[in-house]
């Protein structure tokens, strides 16, 4: 295949950035997009240039590490897959790809496609736990029994990678999407019960704190969530947050 | 030196115990006046973290990634061993401790594999009480599945995701301990250098990866939690992050590297396709619960398949050699995954091979779409010889078990599992070779500890699936906070570690040497470009089979490549600012000096014991002919070159498991 790519470079946060156009050729259709990014990059550095940088790692769709906003949708074009698991066989012969990093204001740009997305981390810190000594000193796993259709649903919002995509795709920037399901998962299991309300409002502060929007419930998170975490998790979070500051 | 294993004395079953109770503690006022570095966050660094911080140390934790919860941990995907023993089958800690001993062919060191069986336990209340949301029965209690090599059903999981959900049970852990300001983290930080300083490893040099900086870092004790180095082969299931330098760093101040030729090639992985692919994906081995592997019976069909003529799906049973079943009638499907790899291969070298590159066999769920469809039809009262029906239902509960995976394979081969049996091959997985560790999981610098797959060990020559997990989480929940607390005892007067000692200069200046070297060299070619190269020759020469003559070679061709790379590799960029190629030139150029070593590991072992193959010693049948004399741990001590590094034997004594002939049969 041959491609014409506009990719978004950025020397740093300060920098103010530009779409390059870069001509590729000779790309197989079972390349992963981020396979093909490194056949540009090689190409470059042999050039003498600078390649582009991109975040990844895991390349197997679970580590949340990749992002890129591929033609306007974050992870591109492919359902319920992260970047690493898109493949070209998705793209067209002669196809231009516009490639950009996960835009919003909580997500400061590192360089070109690196985006910083440590706004998640500072959200758990605030609350994404049970707080539970590590000793091992606790009780038989056992005699916490959890209902199946509890355990399987917090499982589905525990799945969340934390990738950021629900942030890109929300026209707002909203973490709600990421936020509901940590306070979903622990809202659903006996374990989690006793500390509810300081998690959800703690979180949710935070949340706000790092310069997140609001949610309008337009659902584009949804959409583009690689791992399929539904807006029901939004639903329970904002329960919780109203029967939270009832309380509170 | 001497090595010392300090294995406490006593009857096995009572050795931790005892242990724990005669060691030094540290006064809890005094706790914090300690400081711990760890390096690493995946389940080994980051429960470390985590625990040491609810502890009362002052903990510094850095890991390369963006965030903590992106470890490779996270992509493990079967599940965790644990001597519960919930579905009464007769499991023990004992089976758990005889089966990982033996899965590892009997090159791992009895009284760790005892504690950690001892402790798996715990890890699950302990998990479960964080939250993490295991698989249930329909009861609410803990559902339970088998892994290979096992005849009791001991794994815990959840989906095909446990790695996930157990790391961020760790991760959430480590978030506390962050929130109530006992753990620092630095994340995008590499860490590039041990410091040592009066023989004790007293801090380390790191490099931030997003501005550049070398900076200091001390305390009174350093953990490495940094995983393993499949990536010396370039194409392996690690993240493409993972990396050796941390360890290998640890090698070059003094730390012994314990074992490097021990591979764990996994039997489930997707099948290379092309030169294009830049790493591989593997596929839990929980399939093989459920899924029948095999090849065509006859060359003509393979050839069939090849062009495209003939469908698997058209092949009739008689037509089909299911060779593990035919080999191994007693565990069938389910043999570890060592004998599961070599029997594959065997097979694609024999011919059989069912993908254009003749590298793949077949892994079929046919059968089981229709037990598990047929028991479905008769709990619902349907038609159970409605073939089609049953097939839907049946599919319908592979999906729940396996659905991610299912859809994995899809999005990556571009066909559907469902329709047409999955291929897999056998690739690079996990390394059971790291840095040598004494019972407390002290390398031979005092003061500096490895835990998880950085260090060499619990699992020998080949570890069984689920065994992984546990072992990072028992060394970083319950082993390593009780024993770093022995050493710790000597040092609450100590005070706060200075980073401008004559030892954090020489660190530093010799990281800084490296970076500029990488960046002034006005070299042609790319860091992949020589990684690449490294890996085909650790593919070919030192993968899953060996023979000295290769190996041989290999240590040459290796050497050769260093010093090409030093002088012909392109670092484009500076220093001082996010450059990833820098980040992984210094990266290759650890892998570069370890290939060596670990093809020098692999010429001395003259014997064939799980993981590693040496083709010179098999049986008739082809199987691995372990010899006693080998019945040690190879520990490397570093001399400059490679090829210069001192062998030292720890000896493997087993008093309480009788040494077998190890069969599968």
């Amino acid at each position: 295949m041959n491609l014409t790519l506009k990719i978004w470079r950025q020397k740093n946060a300060n920098d103010k950035g530009k779409l390059v156009e870069y001509p590729i050729s000779d790309i197989s259709p079972d390349m992963s997009f981020l396979e093909m990014l490194d056949v540009l990059n090689e190409g470059l550095i042999n050039k003498g240039d600078e390649p582009v940088e991109f975040d990844h790692d895991c390349r197997e769709g679970i580590c949340g590490m990749c992002s890129l906003y591929i033609n306007g949708e974050a992870h591109g074009p492919d359902r319920g897959v992260t970047t690493c698991q898109l493949h070209m066989r998705m793209f067209k012969d002669g196809d231009t790809i516009v490639i950009e990093p996960f835009r919003a204001t909580a997500f400061p740009v590192i360089k070109d496609l690196v985006v910083d997305r440590s706004a998640f981390d500072r959200i758990q810190h605030a609350g994404g736990f049970i707080s539970v000594n590590t000793s091992g000193n606790t009780i038989d796993a056992n005699a916490i029994p959890v209902n199946k259709h509890d355990a399987d649903t917090a499982f589905d919002s525990a799945t969340c990678i934390g990738c950021g995509a629900c942030v890109a795709s929300c026209k707002n920037s909203s973490a709600m999407l990421f936020v509901g399901a940590k306070v979903s998962q622990f809202a659903l299991l006996p374990q989690g019960k006793i500390e509810a309300t300081d998690r959800v409002l703690n979180m949710v502060k935070q949340m706000d704190e790092e310069g997140f929007g609001n949610c309008t419930n337009t659902g584009a998170c949804e959409v583009e969530c690689p791992k399929g975490i539904s807006l029901e998790n939004i639903a329970r979070m904002n329960r919780e947050y109203l029967k939270a500051s009832l309380k509170g | 030196m001497a090595l010392d294993s300090k294995i406490p004395k006593g009857p096995l079953k009572d050795k931790w115990t005892n242990h724990k109770n005669s060691i030094n503690l540290v006064n809890p006022a005094n706790k914090r006046l300690i400081d711990v570095i760890v390096v690493g966050t995946g389940l080994a660094g980051g429960s470390a973290a985590a625990t040491l911080a609810e502890l009362g140390y002052n903990v510094k934790a850095f890991c390369f990634q963006d965030s903590a919860r992106r470890a490779h941990s996270i992509a493990a995907q079967g599940g965790i061993n644990a001597a519960k023993n919930y579905q009464g089958d007769g499991d023990s800690t004992y089976r758990l401790f005889y089966d990982t001993v033996k899965g590892g062919d009997y090159r791992s060191r009895e009284a760790n594999v005892y504690r950690l069986a001892e402790v798996s336990a715990n890890i699950i209340d302990q998990c479960v009480a964080q939250g993490v949301p295991f698989a249930r029965e329909y009861g609410g209690l803990l559902d339970n599945r088998s892994f290979g090599g096992v005849l009791v059903s001991r794994t815990f999981y959840a989906a095909g995701q446990t790695g996930q959900q157990l790391l961020l049970g760790a991760y959430s852990a480590l978030n506390r301990q962050i929130g109530r300001g006992k753990v620092k983290m630095y994340s995008r930080h590499e860490m590039l250098d041990v410091v040592v300083v009066d023989g004790k490893a007293r801090g380390i040099i790191a490099r931030n990866l997003v501005t550049g900086e070398i900076e200091r870092h001390s305390a009174h004790a350093v953990v490495l939690g940094t995983g393993g180095y499949g990536n010396v082969f370039f194409l392996s299931t690690n993240a493409m992050g993972s990396n050796v330098t941390a360890a290998w760093k640890a090698h070059k101040r003094g730390a012994y590297f314990a074992n490097p030729c021990y591979t764990q090639i996994h039997p489930t992985c997707i099948p290379v396709s092309g030169d294009h692919q830049s790493k591989l994906t593997l596929m839990s081995e929980s399939l093989r619960n459920d899924g029948r592997i095999w090849v065509p019976k006859h060359k003509k069909d393979v050839e069939a398949i090849r062009a495209g003529k003939l469908k698997p799906t058209q092949l009739e049973e008689a037509d089909r050699d299911y060779y593990l079943e035919r080999r191994y009638p007693a565990f069938g499907n389910l043999v570890p995954r060592d004998v599961a790899s070599r029997a594959a291969k065997e097979r694609c070298d024999a011919g059989y091979g069912v993908n254009a590159t003749g590298e793949a066999v077949y892994l079929d769920f046919a059968s089981a779409f229709m037990r598990y469809g047929k028991e479905q039809a008769h709990v619902k009262g349907l038609d159970e010889n409605d073939e089609a029906l049953v097939k839907k239902l049946g599919q319908e509960v592979v999906k729940n078990k396996y659905g991610n995976l299912f859809q994995m394979y899809e999005k990556i081969v571009d066909q559907n599992p469902y329709e047409s049996p999955m291929m897999i091959y056998p690739a690079v997985h996990y390394t059971m070779g790291g840095i040598w560790v004494d019972y407390n999981l002290q390398t031979t610098v005092p003061g500096l500890y490895a835990i998880g797959e950085a260090n060499f060990s619990d699992h020998g020559a080949n570890r069984l699936g689920a065994s992984a997990l546990m072992q990072g989480l028992a060394d970083g929940y319950f082993v390593l906070p009780y024993t770093i607390g022995d050493y710790l005892a000597d040092d609450i007067r100590t005070g706060p570690i200075p980073t401008n000692s004559a030892a954090f200069d020489e660190a530093e200046k010799s990281v800084r040497d490296n970076i500029e070297h990488l960046i002034i060299n006005n070299g042609t070619h790319s860091v992949d470009h020589f990684h690449k190269r490294l890996g085909k020759i650790m593919w070919n020469k030192c993968g899953m089979a060996r023979n000295a003559e290769d190996l041989k070679s290999a240590i040459v061709e290796i050497a050769e490549l260093r010093k090409e790379f030093w002088k012909d590799v392109r670092v484009p960029g500076t220093n001082e600012e996010f450059n990833e190629e820098l980040a992984k030139a210094l990266r290759v150029a650890d892998f570069l000096e370890l290939g060596e070593l670990f093809a020098k590991d692999a010429l001395l072992r003259e014997e064939s014991a799980g993981g590693h193959f040496r083709e010179e010693y098999q049986t008739e049948e082809g199987e691995a002919q372990r010899r006693k004399e080998f019945q040690y741990v190879s520990a490397w001590e570093y001399k400059g070159e490679p090829k210069d590094a001192l062998l030292h034997k720890e000896d493997l004594v087993f008093e309480n498991i009788e040494v077998k002939e190890r069969s599968y049969k």
